[in-house]
């Protein structure tokens, strides 16, 4: 089956080649920030976390947003999603392993990442994400082979898959979940110590990933002659539209709260977010720009006319895309930094190399994706070679 | 790295040398008046739970320091062998003065006495009784000293940070880039750390076991840091506490932290 992956047009192959490309130059920047130090990116004494743990962040959202198809397709037997689930679960798994790489390059100590599974320790989030996103990893590496190699032996599925995928629905939500516990319990940052900030992840997640899978699904129509189907696209439409509906309320509740019960410390944080604080206001044209697509997104969502028109809900995909990639994949973490312990604002902006290296973890994903939905076309018998 | 066989000797007869200081200071630390013997059992790291626990801790008498004066940060600096990169991107910090509204962000008060406004206060690890650091580092690389030290291993630690996001007193750096060029006068005494790991004031725990006060203590020429077992009913700091009004960082969080603040 995985024989597939090697057969490909030109088009394909110099496709890879241009993202090998991309991930050998942030390779090249990975192993200058090892004999440097992380002082190679943008990131300092008091925004300690920058870019790459935005990122991780975003990047297990859309993992985890897989479940949004797996879910109706297994657990309902919504028929509709019977081609477009494979492409779904193939996302997750380029998105876990793009989370994971995130999260690497991100770690000071790259070398000593065993002393993790040496000295485990049941107190740490961390430890919990770890063990999260490798099951989720395994589970559905395990699904996509099993149902895919069934396929292409032309046989029906083993019986002992379905238990599993049946696992894979929380464990989906358990991802993200942990993945927003490990930033909201911590009660110095009181921009993350909130309540809702695991359903506000997973309505983030649920918006952004479908978004991704409607873009990925459009753009494998156009290239080759599989197509999803009407009814899949326009269903994970509303899937998309419910899930903005609720990100967006998530974070004007966020709003609410904290601007009517006015602690200073809590205030100062979306301040500097929508306004700047103290002169300093890096973030500001970002999450304006967020704003914007987020409203025009969820009006063109709303309005069925322009939800199913597939050219018009390709342009809103990209906006809601964009919108939470600025709201959770930077804005996110960076403003929990700032202003700092000590009230003063300390800003930060990605380097050079730092952003490079970033690239190529998205050019890593991208890679990863392209070989799996060649694999999955190729067993479905759509691809002509 | 290579080494060869001069610096080997060299290294391995300073070795000695420590061993054998360590060992007479040791015995030196059975007369001292503030660390008691159960005090320096307690350093060790496996957990013998006496029933005399001690809490060591720090009184700051922002009364007495002396603005301007920065005794306690230079020698700290010296002794840590802490570098100095001349910027503040990558700025590593154990202990360090700021203003008093900075300091003590949620504990604003206005027209306050004259002595207190545009004055700067140290401000270091408060070894917290509850630390957020610990709960979250997922190696175990911090760690709380059955003494009540908040220690590091910074061999274990694998920079990812976390500690960094949960201290909420700022009170952690991280090593950017290799920090060895820029320490100016190294102490050969004490380690220095590596590119990628996190690092913090250890309350001068090395110094404890052999006896001897927090170096910022020792040098402070107006003694307005006092340091000592919050156990100990006879102890100065017990004392300076009963005495004077205190005050301490984010109380409210419930991380219980053991820098006081005489006011």
């Amino acid at each position: 089956m995985l024989e597939h992956a090697l057969k490909g047009n030109k088009k394909y192959w110099s496709w890879l080649l241009f993202l090998s490309f991309i991930i050998l130059v942030g390779f090249y920047f990975y192993l200058k920030q090892l004999s440097y130090g992380l002082g190679i990116t943008g990131m300092n004494r008091n925004v300690s976390w920058g870019l790459y743990i935005g990122q991780f962040t975003f990047m297990v959202g859309v993992a985890a947003s897989a479940v949004m198809v797996v879910l109706p397709y297994y657990l309902h037997n919504f028929k509709e999603f019977a081609k477009v689930t494979i492409l779904g679960e193939f996302l997750a798994i380029s998105a876990v392993i793009m989370s994971i790489s995130f999260v690497t390059v991100d770690i000071g100590k790259p070398f000593r990442i065993m002393n993790m599974f040496l000295y485990p320790t049941f107190h740490s989030l961390m430890f919990w994400d770890v063990i999260c996103l490798f099951g989720y990893l395994i589970l559905n590496i395990v699904i996509t082979r099993v149902t895919l190699g069934a396929e292409h032996k032309s046989v029906k599925p083993p019986k002992w898959i379905r238990p599993i995928i049946i696992l894979s629905i929380p464990w989906a939500i358990s991802i993200h979940t942990v993945t927003a516990f490990l930033i909201s319990g911590l009660s110095g940052r009181s921009f993350w110590l909130t309540a809702i900030m695991a359903p506000r992840f997973l309505a983030g997640a649920f918006a952004s990933g479908p978004a991704l899978l409607v873009i990925l699904c459009i753009i494998v129509k156009k290239l080759t002659n599989y197509n999803v189907g009407n009814k899949a696209i326009e269903k994970l439409g509303v899937i998309i539209t419910y899930a903005m509906c609720v990100n967006v309320f998530f974070v004007l509740m966020e709003i609410f709260t904290t601007l009517y019960s006015g602690v200073p410390g809590d205030v100062s944080h979306l301040q500097y977010l929508y306004f700047g604080l103290q002169g300093k206001a890096v973030l500001t044209p970002w999450i304006w720009g967020s704003v914007v697509f987020s409203v025009a997104s969820l009006a063109l969502l709303i309005v069925p006319k322009t939800r199913n028109n597939h050219k018009v809900l390709f342009i809103t995909c990209i906006m809601v895309f964009l919108a939470i990639w600025v709201e959770k994949g930077i804005a996110l973490i960076v403003t929990g930094f700032i202003p700092n312990p000590f009230g003063q604002v300390f800003q930060y902006s990605p380097t050079l190399p730092e952003t490079l290296i970033v690239l190529s973890i998205w050019a890593l994903g991208f890679f990863l994706i392209t070989i799996f939905y060649n694999i999955a076309l190729s067993v479905r018998g759509e691809v002509k070679v | 790295m290579s080494i060869d066989r001069r610096k080997f000797l060299k290294i391995a007869g300073f070795s000695a040398v420590g061993v054998a200081a360590s060992k007479l200071v040791d015995v030196y630390a059975k007369g001292s008046k503030f660390i008691s013997k159960t005090a320096s059992s307690a350093f060790n790291r496996t957990k013998t739970k006496s029933a005399t626990q001690v809490e060591l801790a720090m009184v700051v008498d922002l009364r007495k320091c002396k603005e301007g004066c920065t005794k306690c940060i230079e020698a700290c600096n010296h002794t840590h062998n802490v570098p100095d990169f001349g910027e503040s991107k990558d700025e590593v910090k154990w202990i360090w003065k700021e203003p008093y509204e900075n300091a003590f962000l949620d504990q604003e008060n206005f027209y306050m006495k004259n002595e207190f406004e545009n004055k700067n206060f140290p401000v270091l690890c408060n070894h917290c009784k509850n630390p957020p650091c610990v709960e979250v580092c997922p190696t175990q690389a911090t760690f709380v000293r059955p003494n009540g030290i908040v220690a590091m291993d910074w061999h274990r630690c694998i920079g990812c940070r976390y500690c960094m996001a949960a201290c909420p007193y700022g009170s952690r750096s991280f090593n950017w880039r290799d920090p060895r060029p820029f320490i100016k006068d190294p102490n050969p005494d004490y380690p220095t750390r590596d590119i990628g790991v996190v690092e913090k004031c250890t309350f001068c725990d090395d110094r404890i076991a052999q006896g001897l006060e927090p170096v910022c203590v020792d040098v402070c020429p107006e003694k307005a840091l006092v340091f000592g077992d919050l156990n100990d009913p006879k102890s100065e700091v017990r004392k300076l506490l009963k005495d004077n009004f205190s005050i301490r960082r984010k109380p409210g969080l419930g991380t219980n932290p053991k820098v006081y603040y005489l006011v």
